[in-house]
């Protein structure tokens, strides 16, 4: 179960605004959807050995190679941002 | 000729369209007609390409001209609102990105724009495609076009309500849990969920990235096939598509793992029924009865069947709801207010991103993200993400070891057909139970297909609404899918 302190910790990881009065529908939600899933922590998951050893992981590289020009796309990409300045993004100060 | 698209698919309209019966600029004014009449009603369609759509079916009559053209060309498309198409919006069906100009085109549209293809519009959706019933849109719910009480299901509602309504020849969904396949079978339609990484992802706005794969919506199985054929393929934007020359398959068909994908004799295919379809609660006689009917009919028309055990299946739900919000919740860390979107300012930095996120992201898509953001944290990483990963492996075996045995598993699409507006929109719970059937071919990555089970000849439904069969193949065995349901719907 989460508490409604744990639910305002949360999100506040997850940077999201959650008002007092939307707290309590959320938690309900939540924890009855936590009280679903949460049959999987019961089962007994241990895999046989070789289940892994087919298990096809593998890493697609490329030559870092060819770059387009610079600025190509850069005022289609400015074009959407909320803030800007001069050719950057503008942002609040953080320090 | 005078255009009827209730009684045209892709195929007719290609034959038409090169035998000159009617041009592609007529099909497609044809189809803004239908639009314009039906769309305030159903709510398919959030925005609608109309000069953009005229200039391409302009192009697309001279290429047939000159006989430079594919199947699709001059063909009318609707899209998904999280497919980029360079310079119309994209929205996903979020507030959060309600104002946002997509700045490149999806590799599946590069491919489609190759072929010729229309682009009529953007259909509504379930906010970043989370929800089965396109009521978790920002921009109003979308209706069943075949019941205007009822949703189309989700989250590809709006692309398949387009083409229920015969505004359009075909569309474009994603498929995550069953987003194209359970509004496919609430819709009476054909719906394809190919193998994941058979289709780019490249300019698909991002859900559950180990789930993710657009699909192609139609009125028949060969009309998806064309636009799957045209759409698939490796892409050197998207390093998890299969690429040819780089071919492994985790679950392989019965066939590779006889003789190395070479067909040595010919033999009828063998049908799985997973025996766990009947111990579901929450299917309706109707459903049930029509399955057990679907059974006969492949029998009949000479296919065995063989029952299968899928012992790990019933934790799908489960699993796939631990692993999505997670995987969800990172994918979504990029919506800040910063670069593109929806910006709310607040006291500092940090206070934009509150504001920004707590004012930009619908209930469902709050809800998901904190439900992930908790599976993820310290202290419940091991018990919630993890087991839920060792029980897609679980359930990824399970596939394995029953295509030693048959070549394809059938199920039901849904527990019933499509429910009313409203109905499940406040129990997250049962809105999940939705995909129950549908889930565990995204959990295994391999392809799937909805077709209508309950169609008669003269194109309405038994008993009224549509209900839909599920096939699921074998990793890239999308053609025996093809096979198996035109066989079953008398498709030539």
């Amino acid at each position: 179960m989460i508490s409604g302190e744990e639910l305002k910790k949360l999100s506040k990881l997850a940077r999201i605004e959650i008002s007092e009065g939307e707290l309590s529908d959320l938690g309900k939600d939540i924890n009855s959807i936590l009280d679903y899933v949460g049959q999987i922590t019961q089962i007994n998951a241990d895999k046989e050995p070789q289940m892994n050893a087919d298990k096809v992981l593998i890493n697609i590289m490329r030559e870092d190679e060819n770059p387009h020009e610079g600025g190509e796309f850069s005022s289609d990409l400015l074009n959407e941002a909320p803030n800007k300045e001069n050719g950057y993004v503008k942002v609040k100060k953080i320090l | 000729m005078k255009i009827d698209l209730k009684n045209l698919n892709i195929k007719t309209a290609h034959q038409h369209l090169i035998k000159g019966d009617f041009s592609s600029e007529e099909l497609t004014k044809e189809c803004l007609n239908v639009i314009k009449e039906k769309n305030k009603d159903i709510n398919a369609y959030l925005e609608v390409f109309e000069k953009n759509a005229l200039e391409r079916a302009n192009d697309a009559d001279k290429k047939i001209k000159e006989g430079k053209y594919t199947e699709l060309t001059g063909i009318p498309l609707a899209i998904k609102d999280n497919i980029l198409i360079k310079g119309q919006k994209a929205s996903a069906g979020s507030k959060i990105l309600e104002n946002y100009t997509a700045t490149y085109d999806a590799t599946v549209i590069k491919k489609l724009k190759d072929a010729g293809a229309v682009f009529l519009g953007r259909t509504n959706m379930d906010e970043f495609a989370m929800g089965s019933s396109t009521e978790n849109s920002a921009f109003g719910v979308t209706r069943n076009p075949l019941d205007l009480e009822r949703v189309p299901g989700g989250s590809s509602g709006g692309s398949t309500s387009a083409v229920a309504m015969n505004s359009c020849l075909g569309a474009l969904g994603s498929d995550t849990g069953g987003s194209v396949r359970q509004p496919s079978s609430f819709c009476g339609l054909v719906g394809l969920k190919p193998t994941y990484g058979s289709v780019s992802r490249n300019g698909l706005i991002a859900l559950g990235s180990s789930f993710d794969v657009i699909g192609p919506i139609g009125k028949t199985t060969s009309d998806v096939e064309i636009i799957f054929n045209t759409i698939k393929g490796g892409d050197d934007l998207d390093s998890t598509t299969i690429q040819e020359s780089k071919k492994v398959y985790p679950v392989k068909s019965r066939e590779a793992g006889i003789s190395l994908g070479v067909k040595l004799f010919n033999r009828a295919r063998i049908i799985g029924v997973p025996s766990f379809v009947n111990e579901i609660g929450g299917m309706d006689n109707f459903a049930k009865n029509n399955f057990n009917e679907s059974i006969k009919r492949l029998e009949a028309i000479g296919y065995q069947t063989k029952e299968v055990s899928l012992p790990n299946v019933k934790y799908a739900i489960s699993a796939y709801y631990v692993t999505l919000p997670a995987e969800a919740s990172a994918n979504l860390a990029r919506f800040d207010g910063v670069r593109y979107g929806l910006h709310k300012d607040g006291e500092n930095g940090i206070d934009d991103y509150l504001k920004t996120r707590g004012v930009g992201f619908g209930k469902e898509v709050r809800r998901r993200i904190i439900l992930g953001t908790y599976v993820l944290s310290a202290g419940y990483y091991d018990a919630y993400y993890n087991k839920a990963q060792d029980v897609r492996d679980l359930i990824r075996e399970d596939f394995k070891s029953a295509f030693k045995e048959v070549d394809v598993i059938i199920t039901p699409t849904t527990t019933g057909s499509a429910f009313k507006i409203g109905e499940k929109v406040n129990d997250p719970v049962r809105m999940y139970l939705e995909d129950i059937f549908t889930v565990s071919a995204n959990l295994a990555g391999i392809p799937a297909i909805s077709i209508p089970s309950n169609k008669k000849e003269d194109g309405s439904f038994d008993g009224g609404l549509p209900l839909g069969l599920q096939i699921i193949a074998p990793q890239m065995e999308e053609d025996v899918l093809f096979e198996i349901a035109k066989n079953f719907l008398g498709e030539k």
